[in-house]
């Protein structure tokens, strides 16, 4: 039973009859309430994020271009890595896919608006007070944090006047996503039209209900797991402190707990994306979309049982190390499925290639690849060889960049024409595609070799042997960071005008906010459409 | 949006709201579960905080190695070393082991030794009656002494292992140090 | 860009090409890859390595197969009409079970090398190994034997942020210590690992070990080398500004020589063979005469107090407006070789030389416009000692 959710809504088929438009001015968006302005807000922070971030790690690897210390103090290139990891989980790639959900999953699933629009605006002006808390530490005594992105203590509780800071905004994200899951779910659970039964859902619906639940359930862990932090470092408590009966180990694996369903939070929303284009692009329904649902579905169940095999190094009984390896497989399976499925799914189709379709075929590609290393990982004995090396490094970026930023910049091009209202130049956006694709690898690949050959990751300098592949991972990086810019010409172009996109826009897709005209209406689906 | 609708999302939010604060609770609980889950599968090699009380039944047909390392932490100024690197035990007969630790300064200062047993999964084995890690130590400027470790090994012990590890590391107790030298720390 | 560098990576890039094309299988052995080190566990380790990766590279050739032929041929502009189909039970049951039988199939060597690499039984030397920000201690147990192992001093000269010292002109650049942990081949040692200050990771790539040192608790691993030699290795787990520079250099020595090093060693002398190698043979232009104060302090003092003296307060304390730098010279050298409770300054006592400390110290007392005119010497050291 596939979603056959054609829709008879025809409303808007005459002319935009909306009879509130929207506010005008800063107070538009400032006291906004609407699902589809907060969600361009939340894409806009997010790309202003995406470069922050970007132009941090363009730092870090100028300093990595040759062996020897050319640029930054070592204290400084730790802080650029670590907040570099910050802003590009909590500010770019997350705050995308809540922006992407804002826009469409009322439009998916025929709703006039989030459930708790209120909390929606709160929950977006958050993320740049949370943000301003964070890049502010840069410029405090001591410098911004640099433990790393996962702040394992002893080493964060040596940081300066950021560290409370730190927390803090910690806690201001973390209470943001929170808040953005909560609307997700009751949006979808009490807001869908009628006849839009769970298993007619469009899959980017269902990834982002499931990616909402792995939120509620792994966050306030993580905000726990800080407030600890913030108690040894200032309260005299012992939870990490080894002289007081704690452990620091405990906070890696707390830590984790939140961090490997983090990392699902940050790539099913990616797979749902990608599984809405491919069909459209091959010309095909969806393949499997039941076992599409339960696979996305056992990925999140598993990731709340492997988080340790993000520290087998740290000394756990064999037994722990055996179980912790064998989920890890594990989660292969389901995986495997997703990807089997989207093949499907462009077998014996009528395939055109199109951008959108371009980034969801590198996804599938790419984030296999960033599959593979993944399971190469899984394997205990052999991970103490790649653990905390550039192989890693190269995994969860393939996993990362090409899986969740390419499963975005797919989304955008697939959606931007129903936001905007404006066909996207084809030339450029397929320019800034292939740009995108071949400086991406030519960034990571070669990261691969320099984690076998011996590099370990967070270091500021290297043995000579390494110089060659950092200096083609270093070119590899700035062409990619450059070639962002055109993607913020294209989507700058395609707002300001363009040829007219029609309410279809793509060649007979499926899904009701292909129903409503394009641009799409402040206000849609104010009645509920109807579903066959 | 109809009455009923918001009925509906403010319950439903409400439920999930109590999620969120019921999964930062279990966050917290982490702390006591993880201790549960240590002393089950020896993570860390904690060894009991307390003396506990134990009965002799020497096997003398198997013979362990105990070693004695010792580590100072963050390079404070304590001479701290164990009397003897090395003891051929009996499981189930009692030892005593003798550490050295001397205030290298000429200020009062208090420190805790923080036991860890290496392979992990024997310190539910490793039982101690008396230990001076059981509480912290102060020291008068420059004194040094002797502090001692009574323990046995549990016969049950795992029949594979042949050599144990006890491992003490010294960390300074700043905030008390700081009271009791009447000396405001920092430079 | 340097010239020459730059016709290294076109250099690379052409060889890298050229035996992907010619031979396939030669890359298995290039830098490429992972060692395969001198231990029997370091080698099962690099078989399951290759098993896996080329378990990966099949899967691969399938999948991306069905996949490109999928794009090439089942395309619009072929004239490819779509297939309506939407699911089959068969096909999912067939790449859910198909993946569960590869992955048992490769659990089971991965799950025997584990258990191997856990026995620790038979053990015949124990090494205790501490980390601290940022150098290795070594301590043999059951001897006299224990020092600290620091990062090669032509290594650290290079390393200094504009140094003007081509690192390519520094052998081992980044991975050569003053003093190697010297051990005998074919002996099972055991190693325990823990740590003075945060969390480090001791990784010897050659043996397949890599175990974290935390600290308050004590970590065991094993290795027995089957080969002599000298290996390298590196700090793996982030410990702060000095965690690229604290690298691992193990000597493998016959267990003749072996006997006679630890022999000499726990008499106290220094013995060339060994100690000497990383400052005799790495004879950087640099290193090649006494170090000044300054440059002693960048080296030892500056990742925290910074070369200009201001620190990174507040873990950091600034030393030009120190009432320590500024004070009786007596407390001055109590904190630098015996460091202070309840902060990150840790004692040098144990890791400088008599003379080090004194210059170090009067640079202290007299740069950053301080000018104190103390000069301190290394009798005032040996005193204090």
């Amino acid at each position: 039973m596939g979603p056959e959710y054609e829709a008879t809504a025809d409303q808007y088929q005459a002319d935009d009859h909306d009879h509130h438009g929207a506010p005008s001015g800063i107070k538009r968006w400032l006291f906004s309430t609407n699902h589809k302005d907060i969600g361009t807000m939340y894409l806009v922070f997010s790309l202003l994020m995406f470069f922050v971030g970007g132009t941090m790690i363009m730092i870090v690897r100028a300093e990595l271009f040759q062996p020897g210390l050319q640029f930054v103090d070592p204290a400084f290139f730790n802080q650029m890595t670590t907040m570099h990891g910050l802003v590009m989980v909590f500010g770019a790639i997350m705050p995308a896919f809540v922006g992407l959900a804002n826009w469409m999953i009322p439009m998916m699933v025929g709703a006039p608006d989030m459930a708790l629009p209120r909390m929606n605006n709160w929950s977006f002006w958050l993320l740049p007070v949370g943000f301003t808390f964070l890049v502010a530490t840069l410029f405090m005594p001591g410098g911004a944090p640099a433990a790393g992105w996962t702040m394992y203590p002893p080493l964060v509780l040596q940081t300066g006047d950021a560290f409370p800071f730190l927390v803090f905004a910690v806690h201001i994200l973390g209470a943001s996503s929170i808040m953005g899951a909560i609307n997700i779910i009751v949006t979808i659970m009490n807001m869908r039209a009628p006849k839009m039964t769970l298993l007619k859902m469009p899959l980017f619906v269902w990834t982002w209900f499931i990616t909402a639940f792995l939120l509620l359930a792994a966050m306030p862990v993580f905000a726990g797991a800080v407030t600890m932090l913030l108690f040894d470092q200032y309260f005299g408590t012992h939870f990490f402190n080894a002289a007081g009966g704690g452990d620091p180990v405990m906070f890696q694996h707390i830590f984790w707990f939140f961090g490997h369903p983090e990392v699902y939070i940050m790539i099913l929303p990616a797979f749902g994306i990608v599984s809405e284009i491919i069909p459209t692009f091959a010309r095909k329904p969806l393949f499997g979309y039941n076992s599409m649902v339960y696979a996305t579905a056992s990925i999140a169940v598993l990731s709340f049982i492997v988080w340790a095999h993000h520290m087998f190094t740290v000394g756990m009984p064999l037994a722990a190390e055996l179980f912790f390896m064998f989920s890890t497989m594990l989660i292969a399976v389901p995986t495997g499925v997703k990807v089997f499925n989207w093949i499907a799914t462009m077998w014996r189709g009528s395939m055109t290639f199109e951008t959108p379709m371009l980034f969801s075929l590198a996804f599938v590609f790419l984030f296999t690849i960033g599959g593979f290393s993944g399971l190469m990982l899984a394997i205990t004995p052999v991970d103490f060889q790649y653990h905390d090396t550039y192989f890693v490094v190269a995994h969860f970026h393939y996993v990362l960049v090409p899986g969740s930023l390419f499963g975005i910049m797919a989304g955008v091009y697939y959606w931007l024409p129903k936001w905007t209202g404006h066909v996207v130049d084809e030339k450029l956006a397929k320019t800034h595609f292939w740009l995108s694709a071949i400086f991406v690898n030519i960034t990571f690949f070669p990261q691969h070799f320099l984690g076998l050959a011996g590099m370990p990751r967070r270091i500021p300098d290297y043995s000579t042997q390494f110089a060659d592949f950092n200096m083609m991972s270093s070119l590899g990086a700035f062409g990619f960071g450059l070639s962002q810019l055109l993607f913020v010409y294209i989507v700058y172009r395609t707002v300001k005008g363009g040829e007219k996109a029609s309410s279809e826009v793509w060649d007979n897709p499926k899904g009701l906010e292909w129903t409503v005209p394009s641009p799409a209406p402040h206000h849609t689906f104010e009645t509920a459409p109807e579903l066959r | 949006m109809s009455k009923r609708k918001h009925l509906a999302n403010f319950s439903l939010t409400t439920q999930l709201f109590a999620l969120v604060v019921a999964m930062f609770g279990f966050g917290f609980a982490l702390v006591p579960l993880y201790d549960v889950f240590c002393q089950l599968l020896g993570i860390g090699g904690k060894t009991a905080a307390q003396a506990t009380a134990v009965v002799e039944a020497p096997d003398l047909s198997r013979e362990i190695v105990v070693e004695f390392v010792t580590t100072v932490n963050e390079g404070a100024p304590w001479e701290f070393r164990a009397e003897v690197a090395e003891m051929r035990v009996h499981p189930g007969k009692l030892y005593q082991a003798t550490f050295f630790a001397r205030n290298l300064t000429g200020q009062p200062l208090v420190g805790q030794a923080v036991p860890s047993v290496a392979p992990g999964q024997v310190a539910k084995y490793f039982r101690k009656t008396e230990c001076f890690c059981f509480e912290q130590q102060s020291f008068f400027a420059n004194e040094g002494r002797d502090m001692p470790v009574v323990f046995i090994l549990d016969p049950e012990i795992p029949r594979h292992i042949d050599r144990i590890t006890l491992s003490y590391t010294f960390f300074a107790i700043e905030n008390l140090a700081g009271t009791v030298t009447g000396n405001p720390p920092g430079i | 860009m340097t010239n020459s560098s730059g016709f290294r990576l076109v250099g690379k890039i052409t060889t890298l090409l050229g035996l992907m094309i010619i031979a396939p299988s030669a890359f298995a052995d290039m830098v490429l890859n992972l060692r395969r080190g001198v231990t029997d566990i370091s080698q099962t380790v690099y078989e399951l390595h290759m098993l896996i990766l080329w378990v990966c590279v099949v899967i691969a050739i399938v999948v991306f197969g069905v996949m490109i032929v999928s794009i090439v041929l089942h395309r619009r502009s072929r004239g490819a009409e779509a297939a309506s189909f939407s699911h089959s039970t068969k096909a999912e049951l067939i790449w859910t079970i198909i993946p569960v039988i590869i992955l048992v199939w490769m659990a089971v060597p991965a799950a025997k090398t584990l258990v191997v690499m856990e026995d620790l039984r038979d053990s015949e030397m124990t090494i205790k190994i501490t980390g601290y920000q940022w150098r290795w201690h070594y301590s043999y147990l059951g001897t006299e034997v224990d020092f600290f192992s620091t990062l090669a001093r032509s290594s650290n000269i290079a390393r200094q942020l504009r140094s003007g010292v081509d690192p390519f002109s520094v052998e081992n650049y980044l991975l050569d210590v003053d003093k190697p942990l010297v051990v005998p081949v074919d002996t099972k040692i055991r190693l325990l690992i823990t740590s003075s200050d945060v969390i480090h990771s001791w990784w010897m790539p050659s043996f397949a070990v890599k175990k974290d040192a935390i600290p308050g608790f004590i970590n065991e691993v094993w290795f027995k080398a089957n080969e002599t030699g000298t290996f390298r290795g590196q700090c793996a787990e982030l410990c702060g500004r000095g965690h690229g520079f604290m690298p691992i250099v193990v000597d493998v020595l016959s267990q003749q020589d072996y006997a006679a090093w630890i022999d000499a060693k726990d008499r106290g002398e220094t013995v060339a063979m060994v100690d000497s190698t990383a400052d005799t043979t790495a004879e950087a232009p640099a290193a090649a005469r006494e170090l000044s104060g300054e440059e002693l302090y960048n080296i030892s003092c500056g990742a925290c107090h910074q070369a200009n003296g201001q620190g990174l307060p507040p873990a950091f304390p600034g030393l030009v407006d120190s009432a320590v730098v500024d004070g009786p010279v007596a407390e001055h050298i109590d904190i630098v070789m015996n460091g202070r409770v309840g902060t990150a300054m840790v004692g040098f006592s144990t890791q400088l030389s008599d003379a080090e400390l004194a210059a170090i110290i009067s640079y202290e007392r007299n740069a950053w416009g301080l000018n104190s005119g103390d000069t301190v010497q290394a009798s005032d050291i040996a005193a204090a000692r």
